[in-house]
């Protein structure tokens, strides 16, 4: 019912609307049309003026509003340099967008059509369009220059001393494991994942996979700075990790292996101090559609201190032996339903 | 000149139309012929016209529905159930299908409207009447372009009612998610239809675009040099030279991807485990399929982009009374958008993992773009430098293009700069920039050209005072929904999300989303204000009694004020000048036509 009153009301609003602009054209040709026309574009000019202002305002009141909804400070030190170079550019295209939309609003203003007013014939003139080929010319080579040397520096290497931590998207959630003591991820194979017992299809048969941890809750533990390279990886689609905070974001797409690295300025303790927020949390968001869980497919990060870390690193136990460790004990019923992986694993050595 | 013979049963008063005398024995066409099956570059202009008007209410509509989803994630809106049944059970829609109509929305607009829609309809209004030809160079396989784009449009409607729901991984559809059917519902029969439809839709603007640049190129009248064309024709030009190199390589991705799809080939397909079980394809690169998407995907924006370019230079000339500035910088600057429009493709691909090095490359020519728009957008400022302005409802619509275009291509040199797409890839800032510059100005450029040569194509006036009302709702609604989307853009926020309540860093802006969403169905509103203006304007609109009724120089308002087939009746007039002469022609008026002779002593342009 309620939606049938809307759909009248509507209608009724369309009607009436129809009307007045019926009823404008026919009170132009009552009156003298000329003269109409004259009055609408004067009335049109005036109107631009105060979109203009308007515009303006409302310009100034949305930063007002979203001032303190931004991101904190960069919590990455490669990130430092984004929000800087960030400020660049927005302060080349600020100025570009008052001073060009300011010139458009006031032309439109100034010259509207009047009686005693002739257009000046002014078909080229060389001089000008060089320059203003020239001068954008070398505004884009200055921010190219910039946006290359930062560019570089996240795309480059990661140092030596950078933990390692692979990162895989499924769908809905985030796999995370951790290397181990010997800090080697082992080998893995898409075929011998089962959901089961090996969610990434770690190879048994490799010695380094015997210490790795895999966290399914898509908690990625890192340590403040301390560089750390994230190997990252798909099961299924093609998912992103995005990583707001850290001005970092990544594909994850099968059967290829992607990598970024960066180094966590502020824990997850010291941003929850910075932005007076008790529940401040580090997030990981899927940037790649990837299917109906898409916009649920959340991770975390938390950033401790190393002491913190060893400490959290100390209690995990590897993957290894949560998914075999409780069959090696009983080595009784329980052993036959974990066999079948395992087994095949190393008769296939 | 060139003779072009039109046969097939639309000439039944059957004469050689292409070689001026014409005999005035008009035999009645049927119905069918003269409008269904019609070969006139007019009437096939006005289907691709009203179809992409149809086609837009759908797209713009859905959009009303999974905005209502964004701002008001929390509560249940019970008509939807009415229009969308299942899909929106209790009056909430399901996840599932807010992503069909995500893609849906995507994929009607940028390729149903704003190409077919846009350049179907000008083109083929436009340049046979600006060029001076009696019609398309082949009216036959112009009059197919049309039918396939209509038996595109069947498949693609067909696939909103299939069981599993349309194709639903965005309109980019990305493999694996669009190949494998355990991925996505979507990903089922709707893909499938989905991939016919495209298919049919490339040669549909295949055999609209060689038309279109073999009209242009071969059947100007005598006198229209290419240095005396409008940059309209120019713009509907390099349309067309850009759409006929580029769908070509995105119909081969999309065959590659049907074969991945149903007869188990692995060119975009390595290493997956889904659905519970290992598949067998290996060494596929799902990476393959974004490169031959954006191989299309990059100059399709320039496809949408450039016609609004140049009936914005026409409307903004005309009703400035004055000549386009700098004629020849605004076709060089053309040609610069169209080269560089095949080499950026990459741009939108900067977190796939790529070459440091290559994305170097793709930053540098991305960039260079801005180079030739800003001379535009220089230009289009001049050209209203001491003019004489009068605010038509189409000189509002160019000026809005111009502010748009300005915006929208200012955020693009931040997604152009790899270092900083990094961080804004796929989150609301690059929704609100495209929205900006291939959404709203590409539109306004389209109702700019609606405006303005909607006499010429039913010989009637739209009303002017619903014309005013409905391009300040749309202007002003555009800023107020797009311009805060940068703000959730730069927190992050990602796109193509169905709820954001459940993230502690994206929670913030849900009452922002609600103002979007009210202020975009008021804009909806305001649309089908247009449409309604559109359609009475037609049957019931104020009559064109002069011919010239913009006082515009170029050759179509020297035809009838209701152009039969064939345009002109007897000969095709010669030109003399180039299509910008707003001087005192010593007669009163403050212009001179195409087809008058140079004076005595008087430089060509």
């Amino acid at each position: 019912m309620s939606g049938f009153i809307t759909l009248v009301l509507i209608i009724l609003v369309f009607i009436i609307i129809y009307q007045i602009g019926k009823a404008g054209e026919y009170a132009s040709m009552l009156r003298e049309e000329t003269k109409v026309k004259e009055q609408t574009n004067k009335t049109i000019a005036w109107l631009l003026v105060a979109f203009f202002f308007l515009g303006m305002y409302g310009i100034w009141k949305c930063n007002q509003l979203f001032d303190g909804k931004m991101l904190p400070p960069s919590a990455s030190e490669q990130g430092v340099n984004y929000d800087s170079m960030f400020m660049y550019t927005l302060i080349v295209t600020g100025i570009v967008f008052f001073a060009t939309q300011a010139v458009l609003f006031w032309f439109a203003f100034r010259y509207q059509s009047t009686e005693k007013r002739t257009a000046f014939f002014y078909p080229h003139n060389n001089k000008l369009e060089i320059i203003w080929t020239t001068i954008p010319a070398i505004a884009m080579a200055a921010l190219v220059a910039v946006g290359l040397r930062n560019w570089l520096n996240v795309t480059s290497e990661a140092p030596k001393n950078a933990n390692i931590v692979e990162v895989v998207g499924k769908q809905f959630n985030w796999l995370i494991r951790y290397p181990g003591k010997d800090g080697v991820l082992g080998k893995r194979d898409f075929r011998k994942i089962n959901d089961a017992n090996n969610v990434m299809g770690l190879d048994w048969n490799d010695k380094d996979n015997m210490d790795d941890i895999i966290a399914q809750n898509g908690e990625l533990h890192l340590v403040v700075n301390k560089p750390v390279k994230l190997i990252i990886g798909s099961r299924d689609v093609i998912h992103d990790v995005g990583l707001p905070h850290f001005r970092m974001k990544m594909d994850a797409v099968p059967g290829i292996v992607t990598t970024m690295w960066f180094t966590p300025r502020f824990t997850t303790k010291q941003m929850k101090e910075m932005t007076k927020n008790p529940d401040f949390v580090y997030e990981i968001s899927c940037d790649q559609m990837c299917g109906k869980g898409h916009y649920s497919m959340r991770g975390t990060v938390i950033v401790q201190t190393q002491a913190e870390y060893d400490a959290w690193l100390l209690m995990q136990q590897s993957y290894y032996a949560t998914t075999t460790a409780p069959a090696a004990p009983a080595a009784g019923a329980e052993q036959k339903e974990q066999k079948p992986d395992s087994v095949k694993a190393v008769t296939m050595k | 000149m060139s003779t072009v013979i039109i046969d097939g049963p639309n000439v039944a008063h059957g004469h050689d139309v292409g070689t001026g005398h014409h005999d005035h024995e008009h035999h009645e066409q049927h119905f069918i012929w003269k409008y269904i099956f019609s070969q006139d570059h007019k009437v096939i202009g006005r289907q691709f016209l009203v179809t992409g008007i149809i086609w837009a209410i759908i797209g713009a509509l859905f959009s009303v529905f999974f905005r209502l989803q964004l701002g008001f994630p929390d509560q249940t809106f019970p008509i939807m159930e009415k229009f969308l049944g299942e899909w929106a059970k209790g009056g909430k829609l399901s996840p599932e299908f807010y992503y069909g109509l995500v893609t849906m929305h995507g994929t009607i607009l940028v390729f149903f409207v704003l190409t077919a829609g846009l350049s179907g309809t000008f083109a083929n209004i436009l340049i046979p009447l600006q060029v001076g030809a009696r019609d398309m160079a082949s009216p036959f396989m112009n009059m197919l372009s049309y039918w396939f784009f209509f038996a595109a449009s069947i498949f693609m409607f067909v696939s909103l009612f299939v069981q599993t729901g349309p194709a639903s991984g965005g309109w980019t559809t990305y493999p694996p998610l669009s190949a494998l059917k355990e991925a996505s519902m979507g990903s089922g029969i709707g893909m499938d239809l989905w991939l016919i439809s495209m298919s049919l839709f490339v040669v549909s603007s295949l055999l609209g675009g060689l038309n279109y640049v073999s009209t242009i190129l071969n059947m100007r009248t005598k006198g229209m040099t290419m240095t005396r064309l409008p940059l309209t024709i120019w713009a509907l030009f390099f349309t067309a030279v850009l759409g006929i190199l580029s769908f070509p390589v995105l119909f081969s991705g999309f065959v590659l991807l049907i074969f991945d799809r149903n007869f188990g080939t692995s060119f975009y397909l390595s290493e997956i485990f889904i659905g519970g079980k290992a598949l067998s394809h290996i060494g596929g690169s799902a990476i393959l399929y974004q490169h031959l998407f954006w191989f299309l995907g990059h100059p399709e924006v320039y496809i949408i982009m450039l016609p609004g370019m140049g009936m914005a230079s026409e409307v903004l000339s005309n009703n400035s009374r004055k000549p386009i500035f700098g004629y020849f910088a605004m076709i060089i600057s053309l040609v610069g958008i169209t080269v560089l429009a095949f080499l950026v493709w990459a741009h939108h691909m900067f977190v796939t993992g790529m070459s440091p090095f290559l994305g170097s490359i793709f930053v540098l020519l991305t960039l260079l773009i801005a180079v030739p728009s800003a001379v535009k957008v220089f230009n289009w400022l001049t050209t209203m430098w001491r003019g004489n302005i009068r605010f038509t409802v189409g000189m509002l619509f160019a000026m809005g293009f111009v502010s748009m275009f300005i915006s929208g291509g200012l955020t693009g040199i931040f997604l152009g700069n790899s270092a900083l797409d990094i961080h804004l890839h796929d989150t609301y800032f690059v929704v609100a920039h495209f929205h900006i510059v291939m959404g709203v100005s590409a539109f306004m450029g389209m109702f700019a050209g609606i405006y303005h040569w909607f006499p010429k194509m039913f010989g009637r006036f739209m009303n002017n005072t619903l014309g005013y009302i409905h391009f300040f709702i749309t202007f002003a609604g555009a800023y107020l929904i797009f311009w805060p989307m940068h703000y959730e853009g730069i927190a992050g926020m990602p796109r193509r999300y169905y709820d954001y309540s459940a993230w502690e860093s994206y929670k913030q802006f849900i009452s922002l989303n609600g103002f979007i969403s009210i202020v975009a169905i008021i804009v909806f509103f305001a649309q089908l204000l247009f449409v309604y203006n559109f359609f009475v304007s037609i049957w019931r609109g104020r009559k064109v009694t002069v011919m010239n009724p913009w006082g515009s120089p170029t050759l179509e308002w020297t035809t009838p004020i209701k152009p039969g087939h064939g345009n002109w009746v007897g000969e095709i007039p010669e030109v003399h000048r180039w299509p910008y002469d707003y001087k005192d022609d010593g007669n009163g008026n403050d212009y001179i036509m195409q087809t008058e002779p140079l004076k005595p002593g008087e430089e060509s342009h």
